[in-house]
């Protein structure tokens, strides 16, 4: 039944192709989404690892993750060095590494931390980062760049780079007269560590010693040289990484960091937070594969018109196949066959598709989002979603085939011209 | 059941729907086999209900239907189909081939819904094989027509691979309903002659119903639906 259906759909190709093609288009919208959803929530959830507990100044935890791990938004307020001292120094806590955020270079995020952040910092399933260029920085004015960062600016290690007061793109406030010099470039992460440049604590404290409430204070300009001899100690940082001695201290730390006096602090388990963050923009996600699921259910939808219109124009077939004796559920398999095979049609063109717009669309994703979407074979979860998909198909041929079936009974070999 | 006749009908009434009007009322019809019958009659006399009931694609009301000495009404409705698939070849009016098979898949067709049909054919050399002769015998013997799709043929040349898929497998009864009023009347001759030629070496017993009385005078026997049938028919 399904050679006389093949031949059959073959025989209508125009309306069979244009349909299939409607599968198709909803297929690789579907697999797609659903790609981009589970290969941006690993992006998510490898975003930061191997770091125990995020401090930060008391506000959210969603907020505290978007600013500490994915650079987005602005802290709401600094933690003293005080506090960050107390930390490193609570008998359960290995290492610390403190954040330093505020200013940018052209677009991107400037971090003042210490050689402590290249040792601990971990990204995926505990991956460290790697130096693809260069060593971490020594000096006050060394740079270390993110991946994305020398690649879109076109760095290489031994250039000068000055940065930038306040976190607008375009910001008019330079910090010109005190350059830092690029001394390594780190291997793609695909996390937001690709698009920030590290520079030492000291010098963010370095550039800003001679500026007051936001620009530079006139005629009190202090000359790099200078800089190096004056207390670069710094007073405030915005967040930090802990680590523990063993990871059952993280719940008992958590609360001391929460119920410290001295200051208002949180603490979050980075774990806990991204599942959180994720909750929020999963949302969105959840939203699209909505409506590529509508899109999907329209084009069925679509395969149905189109299998109850041509029905009509059958019924000399059905009539032929009768007489020759095909029993009525023959005529039903007939019509559930062909949607069985434009469904299946559908499903192959629109993983083609799906293959071809990867190909064209994984080096922006990978560079522009940090998304990894090589093209390839469907995971499980996608193979269930293509299952479902021909399930759904091949059953939406019920209606028509049923109408078949019946039409198959009553009107027997008679032909009603 | 060899010298039983291929069709009796006895006390037949039927309607199409339970509360319908009655269209068929047959107190008798037999017909030996291999017998050529030209079953006349105006539309609306009941010949297509009459041809739906040997068929068993139609089951009547009361009385029965015995072909090849089965009852019908003792089988189930694939069993009908079975049995139709097996020993009936149709001929239709028009449109008797599916247009998206070649002329030759559309012979073979005749074998996809019988075994039996198409164990014959292998015996006779193949389902193919058989079909090319077939379509020989009826003056279809140009093989590049066998691979041409069905519609790229004319009428005439349609009607008879009809008729060959009607005689491939050999079944016992072929039944043709209006087979040549689609056809101009110096094809009309040349195709009933083809038919019974082939019906004859096949050795089936035909049913060629037709309101075209010309073509009687060439068949043995000839019945009047009017006067088998009791049931008068409203002109429709």
């Amino acid at each position: 039944m399904l050679r006389l259906a093949w031949k059959s759909l073959v025989n209508r190709r125009l309306a069979a192709g244009l349909l299939v093609f409607s599968i198709a288009l909803s297929v690789a919208l579907l697999a797609g989404v659903e790609r981009v959803r589970t290969q941006t929530e690993e992006s998510f959830t490898r975003a930061i690892a191997g770091t125990d507990l995020v401090v930060g100044a008391r506000s959210g935890p969603v907020n505290l993750m978007l600013y500490s791990v994915f650079r987005i938004g602005d802290a709401t307020n600094n933690i003293s060095w005080k506090s960050y001292e107390a930390v490193t120094a609570h008998p359960r806590v290995a290492w610390t590494v403190p954040l330093s955020l505020g200013d940018s270079h052209r677009g991107f995020r400037v971090l003042g931390t210490t050689p402590a952040y290249f040792e601990h910092y971990r990204t995926g399933t505990d991956r460290p980062l790697a130096f693809r260029d260069g060593k971490p920085f020594a000096d006050v004015f060394d740079a270390v760049l993110g991946a994305e960062v020398a690649e879109r600016l076109g760095y290489r290690v031994g250039q000068s780079i000055t940065i930038a007061h306040g976190t607008g793109d375009t910001s008019f406030a330079e910090h010109d007269d005190k350059p830092f010099r690029v001394v390594g470039i780190l291997a793609p992460t695909g996390t937001a560590v690709d698009r920030t440049v590290h520079v030492p604590l000291e010098g963010i404290e370095a550039i800003h010693l001679d500026w007051q409430g936001g620009a530079q204070a006139p005629g009190l300009a202090i000359a790099p040289e200078q800089a190096r001899r004056m207390d670069l100690a710094p007073k405030a940082i915005t967040a930090m990484l802990v680590g523990m001695k063993s990871r059952a201290a993280v719940f008992q730390v958590q609360r001391w960091v929460n119920e410290y006096r001295e200051e208002p602090l949180l603490a979050v388990l980075p774990g806990v937070a991204l599942q959180q963050v994720w909750r929020i923009v999963g949302v969105a996600e959840r939203a699209l594969f909505l409506v590529a699921a509508a899109v999907a259910a329209a084009s069925l939808a679509g395969l149905v018109a189109l299998h109850l219109a041509a029905l009509d124009a059958r019924r000399r077939e059905l009539a032929i196949l009768r007489a020759l004796g095909a029993p009525p559920r023959a005529i039903f398999g007939l019509v559930i066959g062909e949607s069985f095979l434009l469904t299946a049609a559908g499903i192959v063109l629109g993983m083609l598709v799906l293959q071809a717009a990867l190909a064209v669309a994984a080096p922006l994703a990978e560079t522009r989002l940090g998304l990894v979407l090589a093209p390839g074979l469907p995971s499980a979860a996608e193979g269930l979603l293509l299952a479902a998909v021909l399930v759904c198909g091949t059953l939406a041929g019920v209606i028509p085939a049923w109408r078949a079936y019946r039409l198959a009974l009553t009107e027997g070999m008679t032909l009603r011209l | 059941m060899s010298d039983a006749p291929v069709i009796e009908l006895a006390g037949v009434r039927f309607r199409w729907t339970p509360d319908g009007p009655w269209v068929l009322d047959v107190p008798e019809l037999v017909v030996p086999r291999g017998e050529h019958l030209f079953l006349a009659g105006p539309s609306g006399s009941g010949k297509s209900s009459l041809l739906a009931l040997i068929a068993g694609v139609a089951v009547p009301e009361a009385g029965a239907v015995r072909v090849l000495g089965r009852a019908l009404a003792e089988l189930g409705g694939a069993q009908r189909d079975r049995f139709r698939a097996d020993h009936f070849g149709v001929i239709f009016q028009l449109f008797n081939l599916l247009p998206y098979l070649s002329v030759l898949e559309n012979v073979t067709l005749a074998c996809r819904f019988s075994p039996r049909r198409r164990e014959r054919a292998a015996r006779a050399g193949g389902a193919a094989a058989e079909a090319q002769r077939l379509l020989r015998e009826l003056e279809l013997g140009d093989e590049a027509l066998h691979a041409r799709r069905a519609t790229a043929l004319s009428v005439g040349q349609q009607q008879r691979v009809a008729a060959a898929r009607a005689l491939i497998g050999a079944p016992e009864i072929v039944i043709a309903d209006e087979p040549t009023s689609a056809l101009d009347t110096g094809l009309r001759e040349t195709f009933v002659e083809l038919l019974m030629r082939e019906c004859s070496a096949a050795g089936a017993t035909l049913i060629f119903v037709s309101h075209d009385r010309s073509l009687a005078a060439r068949f043995p026997r000839r019945a009047e639906l009017p006067e088998l049938n009791r049931v008068r028919s409203p002109a429709c």
